[in-house]
């Protein structure tokens, strides 16, 4: 399915409308800044200020679309790769990055922004996301899940679970795949024998769609109407948005290992971006007075971003006892406690700078505890 | 072909390489698809990638795809498939992107992996290596650090491994191949680029500790990315007079109970050192054999110096969980030197 093609050339079609063109140019604006927001991340991994990023450079449409098509109570699960749209859902890119600069294993709190935390075991979140959805229906909330997934990802024994447990409990939860194209370094074709991932619906008892996953009306469309029917009590669906990663997994990652330069180039021409920029000002909605100032709201957010994350956070090291348990136990207590005196010894060590130093009591305690 | 006891450190032999872990892995697999055609090599982005740590690099280049290859994404098929694999004649070798996502080929390895040659009275072996990058010390974020050694040994049936240099990389991960048993083999993340010579030729027996340093007052025992920290810790020791012996466990189960109970008995101190969290852990195992069996010849309780009982820290506060030297030199202070 597609509405925009990559000259911003509109195609009809029977079963989806355009969206507004109101809301179109509210994706644009996403669009641009998530594009700002992966390329300052990707410097900051450069710079040694964040351990690591998956970029969604080219994903942005799939990025932007999952979270505009939320209204607030809704949920969004999303994964590693998904920060633009945990960003534009709300959470502030600071807070989107604590988990990849490394300071702790998650930096927002779920239950106020309504997105779950970034999921890195593959396809574990889906079921989470369905017994969340579960959930609402039991408590009579008017709550839709979104729970976003990568084709590689679909060959997880959790998918099929998920998919499976969200048809027979009928639950208001959808299955967002951006496929990609890769897992890693494994082409979708070593991923799948299916036609399309979105074929996979089917067998479960769901509808499934495919759309052009760099066209953001496109995505929006379907999306919006895959919400819709979980809103209206119809049951989960499949949605895959064909996209590209245009960037390799991560920094760590060599893709010119698994693909061919010429492939990544071809892909350039279909940016997201530039289509929709195409469309927007044919339409008469978008200037280029508009284009400087959604520029300078770019990199105002990139700016403030860099801000953040050249400032030198302070690391609790109590946090590492803090939350495992709800009330803390004596033996964390205790191990807290050996810590601290360490820590205490280690500075004084390095106050006084004497040799020696540390005494053996603590630790004897400790042991025999 | 030698057995040794006691690899020292540059065998004056004629196939002496200096390497990193890594490479040293990548040749033994390489050796051992040379050397038996029914090895197979298999898991995610293991072919042209060359696995994310490129311990497979080449392989596919060189043995074809039919021997290397990715898998669709997805530990329990690719733990189940080895499986059936080995149940018709091959020898599988899988890897394991990362600790904590093995963790959903569990219930293959536990129920199946582990259990069928018993079940089968011996009718079904798996010859089965499972490589598991593992452990923490690079600054991996969530999920990429785990110890997951515990749960693995905890399950009789397997072999569990844990090579500390290149070297035992080398041979062990040989004697896993050829072993008619499934092995765990945990590749600790931190050592991959560490460098020693690898002598080809050297072959290891699994189920043998290995004393690292000799020393006469107190034994410190540990396996992985810890030795390290046991053998700098040994010298700073030496420093303040204390004379400390370093065992390597490298096999943790069956465990090399020979090796490590005589060191203890002639030291009458030990202190087990490991980065897993503390609470039934390896280390609490190798603790209560050693109390168990060396009780009248020591001198102070055994002591362990382990991660805390917390899931694996974030990098910005990894290095307030792992084990190092001061904790180490902390217990081995505490042992009871005065009485
Ligand atoms: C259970 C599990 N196995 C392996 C991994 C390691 N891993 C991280 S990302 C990745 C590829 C995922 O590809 P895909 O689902 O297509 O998502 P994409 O990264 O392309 O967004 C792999 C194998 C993991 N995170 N979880």
């Amino acid at each position: 399915m597609q509405l925009i093609d990559e000259t911003g050339t509109t195609h009809a079609d029977d079963t989806y409308a355009m969206p507004s063109n109101e809301r179109l140019v509210a994706a644009y604006r996403a669009l641009v800044n998530g594009r700002r927001l992966n390329d300052q991340c990707s410097a900051l991994v450069r710079q040694g200020r964040l351990a690591v990023y998956p970029s969604s450079h080219g994903q942005e449409a799939c990025q932007v679309a999952a979270s505009l098509v939320l209204s607030e109570n809704d949920w969004l699960f999303p994964t590693y790769r998904d920060t633009v749209a945990i960003v534009n859902r709300g959470v502030t890119p600071e807070e989107a990055l604590v988990l990849l600069r490394g300071d702790w294993h998650s930096g927002y709190d779920p239950k106020h922004t309504r997105v779950a935390p970034q999921a890195t075991p593959l396809a574990t979140q889906l079921l989470h996301a369905v017994g969340l959805a579960h959930a609402a229906t039991l408590r009579g909330e008017d709550t839709v899940v979104m729970a976003l997934c990568g084709d590689g990802a679909t060959s997880e024994g959790d998918f099929h679970e998920a998919l499976n447990f969200a048809a027979v409990f009928m639950v208001p939860v959808v299955f967002f795949v951006q496929n990609n194209e890769f897992a890693i370094s494994v082409p979708l074709a070593k991923q799948t024998h299916a036609p399309s991932l979105a074929h996979k619906a089917i067998g479960y008892g769901m509808p499934g769609q495919r759309v052009d996953g760099n066209d953001v009306a496109a995505v929006m469309a379907v999306l919006d109407e895959a919400v819709e029917r979980a809103r209206g009590g119809g049951g989960p669906s499949l949605v895959e948005a064909h996209t590209y990663r245009m960037q390799a997994h991560t920094n760590a990652d060599d893709d010119t290992r698994y693909r061919e330069r010429d492939e990544v180039k071809a892909w350039v021409e279909r940016d997201p971006l530039t289509r929709m920029r195409a469309y927007l000002s044919a339409a008469g909605a978008w200037s280029a007075e508009d284009d400087s100032a959604l520029a300078a709201e770019a990199e105002t957010m990139a700016s403030a971003l860099r801000d953040a994350l050249n400032r030198e956070v302070e690391v609790d090291p109590e946090d590492l006892f803090r939350y495992v348990y709800a009330s803390r136990p004596a033996h964390l207590d205790r191990q807290w406690n050996k810590l601290k005196d360490e820590l205490e010894r280690t500075a004084a060590f390095e106050a006084t700078g004497a040799a020696g130093g540390g005494t053996t009591e603590s630790g004897t305690k400790e042991q025999k505890s | 072909m030698t057995l040794i006891d006691h690899p020292v450190h540059a065998p004056a032999a004629t196939n002496v390489e200096t390497m990193t872990m890594a490479a040293a892995l990548n040749r033994a697999l390489a050796d051992a698809m040379v050397a038996d055609e029914s090895v197979l090599m298999f898991g995610e982005d293991v072919g042209a990638l060359g696995g994310v740590f490129r311990i497979t690099d080449g392989l596919t280049a060189r043995f074809g795809e039919k021997r290397c290859f990715d898998t669709p994404l997805a530990e329990s098929g690719i733990m189940g498939f080895a499986v059936g694999l080995a149940m018709n004649g091959m020898r599988p070798v899988v890897e394991m992107q990362f600790d904590a996502f093995a963790y959903p080929a569990f219930e293959q390895v536990v129920s199946h992996v582990a259990k069928l040659g018993n079940r089968t009275r011996g009718a079904l072996r798996m010859p089965i290596v499972i490589r598991v990058p593992f452990g923490g010390g690079i600054g991996g974020v969530e999920h990429h650090c785990d110890s997951s050694e515990a749960y693995y040994a905890h399950t009789p049936g397997l072999t569990v491994v844990c090579p500390a240099t290149p070297q035992d990389a080398y041979s062990m991960l040989r004697a896993a191949i050829e072993s008619p048993d499934p092995v765990v083999f945990l590749e600790p993340k931190k050592l991959y680029w560490s460098k020693g010579p690898v002598d080809t030729s050297v072959r290891e027996a699994l189920g043998r500790a290995r004393t690292v340093r000799d020393g006469s007052d107190v034994t410190l025992i540990s396996y992985g990315s810890s030795v390290q920290i046991a053998l700098d810790a040994a010298a700073v020791a030496e420093t303040e007079g204390k004379s400390v012996r370093v065992v390597d466990v490298r096999t943790l189960t069956p465990c090399d109970d020979d090796t490590i109970f005589a060191a203890v008995r002639a030291t009458g101190r030990a202190v087990v050192v490991a980065e897993a969290a503390g609470f039934a852990s390896v280390a609490a195992e190798l603790v209560a054999r050693i109390q168990e069996n060396c009780f009248s010849f020591l001198e102070a309780p055994v002591l362990r110096v382990t991660g805390f009982d917390v899931p694996f820290a974030p990098p910005k506060l990894e290095k307030y969980y792992l084990p190092d030297v001061d904790r180490v030199l902390d217990a081995i202070d505490a042992l009871g030197w005065e009485s």
